[in-house]
């Protein structure tokens, strides 16, 4: 065996290894790495009241509604299978609406997600408005897939 | 395959090659960043619900891609270096290390500014900012690491093994938004599902991202030219200090 053939056994060996080191890591640590639980996640996992989490899901559409004071909203998280109703008292993004995907941050106290923080999140569809109001009208539009 | 490899690593023949061939590449490089940003800025519509926010795509997406591709390259050309011991790999791992970082530091900035208006925030840690968080230190250690050798072999035998060793970070990269939940969105192209990008937007994209390429190959060959004639240079001098 020649030094070179020798050396590049000895790299790929290495990577494999490495490889195989790497994903054992990341399959160990999964459940730290995501950034957000969905409804039905974060229900079955019996999260303690003063655990914050981050919630994600769509907004479920009729369940915007305010608050009396004018600024609180509320409005429920689903993926579809759960819904967990969310107030929060702030900012919302601009790409905060009905059936749109959001990430609240924040505790779940007594079946209510009290948000300290909204985030939008959007899908990989790019399309220009008029296609959307095409596809919507011969009624081939999906609605966004879960986030 | 050596064979060949050992032809190209020839430095005088690269001159001569890189020296013919880096016109066309400059070239090709303005001609696709015109033509790329005419149509991603004037020539395409706004989003159904970006709106033109959505035209910092045509710029973040290529850079991100770049960033992954020049490191490849990096690794690459690492393994290269050594497994066959070639210097000219050597130096083109050691020239692509900082226009990746610029890549990378586009991608990370216009993503920044992405993300305030549309997610409602600049940063998150979540698992995708994260990983290219990463990919921009690996670049900027491999910078570090080459040049913290008094004998540039040396630095350079350790480089090679750092960017072998983090390129273990780009597929994270790449696949961070389908193995875990993220805030960042999946992948609108791939190679197996049908594009989720209209041809009006897929369009100024890939003309942006040819630009990208070009540049990179542009720059690439500029680099290592250089690098090529200051080792040159350097084993001059040592050759005349000695006599």
């Amino acid at each position: 065996m020649t030094r070179k053939r020798r050396r590049l056994y000895a790299v790929t060996a290495g990577m494999l290894l490495l490889a195989a080191a790497v994903g054992l890591v990341l399959n160990a640590f999964r459940d730290s790495l995501v950034f957000f639980y969905g409804p039905s996640e974060a229900l079955a996992k019996s999260l303690s009241p003063d655990q914050r989490f981050r919630l994600g899901g769509l907004v479920e559409p009729g369940s915007l509604g305010k608050a009396g004071d004018g600024v609180t909203v509320t409005f429920k998280v689903t993926d579809g299978a759960a819904a967990i109703p969310v107030r929060y008292a702030g900012i919302l993004p601009d790409l905060f609406r009905e059936g749109q995907g959001v990430i609240a941050e924040g505790r779940l106290l007594q079946g209510t997600f009290e948000a300290r923080n909204v985030l939008a999140k959007h899908d990989e569809k790019y399309m220009p408005p008029e296609v959307v109001e095409a596809l919507k009208k011969s009624g081939q539009w999906q609605a966004e897939s879960k986030p | 395959m050596t064979g060949s490899l050992h032809r190209f690593a020839n430095p005088a023949r690269f001159q001569r090659l890189s020296q013919a061939v880096l016109p066309w590449f400059a070239g090709g490089t303005v001609i696709a960043f015109v033509i790329g940003l005419y149509l991603a800025l004037f020539g395409s519509p706004p989003d159904y619900q970006q709106g033109e926010t959505v035209r910092i795509m045509y710029v973040h997406v290529p850079a991100a891609w770049m960033a992954l591709g020049a490191y490849t390259t990096m690794a690459l050309a690492s393994a290269v270096a050594l497994i066959w011991r070639h210097r000219l790999a050597d130096l083109v791992a050691q020239s692509a290390a900082p226009i990746g970082a610029g890549f990378t530091v586009i991608a990370l900035a216009t993503g920044m500014l992405w993300g305030q208006p549309m997610w409602g925030t600049f940063w998150v840690w979540d698992a995708r900012l994260t990983s290219v968080l990463v990919l921009l230190f690996l670049y900027l250690g491999y910078i570090a690491l080459i040049n913290a050798f008094d004998d540039p072999e040396r630095g350079a035998r350790a480089g090679a093994i750092l960017a072998l060793v983090g390129w273990i970070n780009v597929p994270i990269v790449k696949f961070s938004v389908d193995w875990w939940n993220t805030l960042h969105q999946p992948a609108s192209i791939s190679r197996f599902a049908k594009p989720a990008l209209h041809p009006s937007i897929m369009t100024p994209l890939l003309v942006m991202a040819i630009a990208f390429m070009l540049l990179f190959a542009t720059l690439l060959l500029l680099r290592v030219r250089t690098a090529t004639v200051e080792q040159r240079l350097r084993t001059l001098a040592m050759a005349r200090a000695r006599s």
